[in-house]
């Protein structure tokens, strides 16, 4: 049984094919890639996953269960966690408050315990404390600490995106979905995140599955690669196996060489 | 500075001394009141406590959820006749009547939140305007309600103490009042309230963080209709008297206003939007009494205006005071006091 499976998934829009039959497996622990041009249906694939889009054929496999059709809080609870492209972060929190909404699943204060929360000793009370030291080590891990009680809103984009992968990582997930977490940072945040990526797949054992246009970062960090393009799987394969392939530099790189070169 | 803090204090009442002395005169001011003014001003006192109840429900889920409700008037309503059926027919004694009136109301609240979960914004907000109309219609048909007529509240016992006067009143809504006030302020600072929010700032987040949308945006409607019952459970013993009529589009619009007022997503904000506009709602309606202005007013209206055109002039006023506060302090009294703050803190540069 495979840790995580896509089979065969394609989802239409009216007459627009946005996912075309892709497949893949991944194996627990490794970090698999996906690549290919914009508007290729990477973050559709993301969406369907989550269960924020409903494919319209295929099935996706977790752990030996279908995910396909299940509403995004039943993923989530499965152990799937994600970050978004465009910065999804609850604006008016801070990043303490941000990072424990990732908590919410592993906590069991209601509305009643909630709104008797007299005193530290009182079950929310307690609850609410584990649950902040729980969430304070991951801000340590990624050195969150001097924006611990800002509002994310004005915090700078870089911050925001690891605030994301915090929140993410507060879910203890299994599976980690990161859509582009190096999209406009510069050259050092880059390479802290590349880094923390590292680091979550390595300290916390999280299998990743990772959008991201920054070659350098693909390369660097994953195990396995597929590059789609208009919805339809190219290749799959290792990172020199995928870099030599003649469809991905097609793809890429466009059909005419001599265009390029003039 | 002590470096070593405690979680505790993220979440904590009191963050310090200062709060706990505020809270401390707050209290005592409340504990004299009945002593030192008349009684004229302790009903105004009581219908601002009862309007507070209902903004802190109504703020839950507006301020904090981010959905919107034009029908709290209806819920309002259900919780005002539910409590004086529930004593006269049922005969339960007042508290419980009280509080099977506001969970009646709650599941109105979840009923009427099922649509929410498809409608947003001003589809949402006709929706709920159509409950809040239909309730009053459809009590001024049961007959057990009294009809168009109304009902008259029976005598308020609860065990050995019959409360008569405002003052008697006085000393019952207020502990309720605080109560929830607490109540709401905590469950915005544990996991229900930080749900609520995350749907109201990124609802797509919330849910693939595992927030079940169904499940909280229903709850944020029951328990802002919990609050609306309680409130109109309190009201109809206040008045002593309620008729549908009472419970107009003009009372929800009234709530929302002392919401958006006071500041939408803070605590203090629609606390005191509620007081303000309670107030003013009060004064204003004896405007005419006032000498000159009075007068100018009514010539005013009489030559320009319908004749009964000055007798609603705290629509008028409240319509005002909404367009001042979206123009120009869209965070309302609390961002004004935010901003006050600021200034003397860093005061002066």
């Amino acid at each position: 049984m495979a840790f995580f499976e896509v089979k065969n998934l394609s989802i239409y829009f009216g007459g627009l094919v946005a996912l075309d039959g892709i497949s893949f497996t991944l194996n627990q622990g490794e970090i698999y890639a996906i690549i290919g041009p914009n508007g290729a249906g990477k973050t559709t694939l993301f969406n369907c996953i989550n269960g924020i889009y409903h494919p319209s054929h295929g099935d996706i496999l977790f752990k030996g269960q279908s995910i396909r059709g299940k509403k995004p809080d039943k993923v989530a609870r499965m152990g799937i966690a994600r970050t978004f492209q465009n910065i999804e972060l609850f604006n008016n929190m801070n990043t303490m408050e941000n990072i424990m909404l990732g908590r919410h699943l592993r906590m069991k204060t209601g509305l009643f315990r909630g709104a008797f929360l007299w005193g530290k000793r009182s079950f929310a009370g307690l609850e609410e404390v584990a649950h902040r030291r729980k969430v304070e080590e991951i801000i340590d891990f990624l050195d969150l600490q001097s924006s611990r009680n800002k509002l994310v809103g004005g915090l700078p984009y870089g911050t925001q995106k690891q605030i994301e992968l915090a929140r993410a990582l507060a879910l203890e997930p299994e599976l980690l979905l990161l859509d582009e977490p190096c999209a406009g940072m510069n050259a050092e945040e880059k390479q802290d995140m590349i880094f923390w990526v590292k680091d979550v797949q390595d300290e916390l054992g999280v299998t990743v599955l990772l959008i991201e246009h920054d070659m350098q970062m693909v390369m660097d960090i994953s195990d396995r690669i597929l590059v789609i393009n208009f919805g339809r799987p190219i290749t799959e394969g290792t990172p020199s196996e995928v870099q030599r392939h003649p469809e991905v530099l097609k793809a890429y790189l466009g059909e005419n060489e001599g265009v390029c070169a003039a | 500075m002590d470096m070593k803090r405690d979680y505790y204090e993220d979440i904590q009442l009191f963050s310090s001394g200062v709060v706990i002395f505020w809270f401390v005169a707050m209290m005592v001011f409340l504990a004299v009141v009945p002593f030192i003014f008349k009684n004229y001003y302790i009903y105004v006192i009581n219908f601002m406590a009862i309007n507070v109840i209902v903004v802190l429900g109504l703020n839950l889920l507006v301020g904090y959820t981010g959905l919107i409700s034009l029908g709290h008037a209806g819920f309002f309503a259900i919780g005002a006749y539910g409590t004086v059926v529930l004593i006269t027919q049922a005969h339960l004694p007042f508290l419980l009547a009280l509080l099977v009136a506001g969970l009646i109301a709650a599941i109105f609240g979840f009923l009427l939140g099922l649509p929410a979960l498809r409608l947003e914004g001003p589809y949402l907000a006709i929706a709920t305007l159509g409950f809040g109309v239909t309730v009053t219609q459809v009590i001024g048909k049961i007959k057990i309600l009294g009809e168009r007529q109304g009902l008259h509240a029976p005598d308020l016992i609860i065990g050995p103490w019959h409360f008569d006067t405002d003052k008697d009143f006085y000393f019952l809504l207020i502990p309720i009042a605080i109560i929830l006030a607490f109540a709401a302020r905590n469950i915005t600072k544990t996991k229900v309230g930080r749900a609520f929010i995350s749907i109201r700032d990124a609802e797509i987040a919330a849910e693939t963080m595992g927030v079940n949308l169904t499940f909280y945006k229903t709850l944020a409607f029951a328990l802002s209709a919990f609050y609306a019952g309680i409130g109109g459970g309190l009201y109809a013993f206040v008045l002593r008297f309620i008729e549908p009529e009472l419970f107009s589009l003009s009372l929800s619009i009234m709530f929302l206003t002392m919401a958006v007022v006071g500041g939408l997503g803070s605590m203090m904000g629609p606390i005191a939007g509620a007081c303000l506009l309670s107030w003013l709602d009060l004064q204003l309606r004896n405007i005419l009494d006032i000498p000159y202005l009075g007068e100018w007013l009514r010539s005013l209206s009489q030559s320009y205006f319908s004749l009964t055109g000055v007798s609603n002039i705290q629509y008028i006023v409240f319509g005002g005071i909404l367009l001042f506060i979206m123009l120009f302090e869209p965070l309302g009294i609390f961002g004004i006091w935010i901003r006050t703050k600021k200034y003397w803190k860093t005061w002066p540069f």
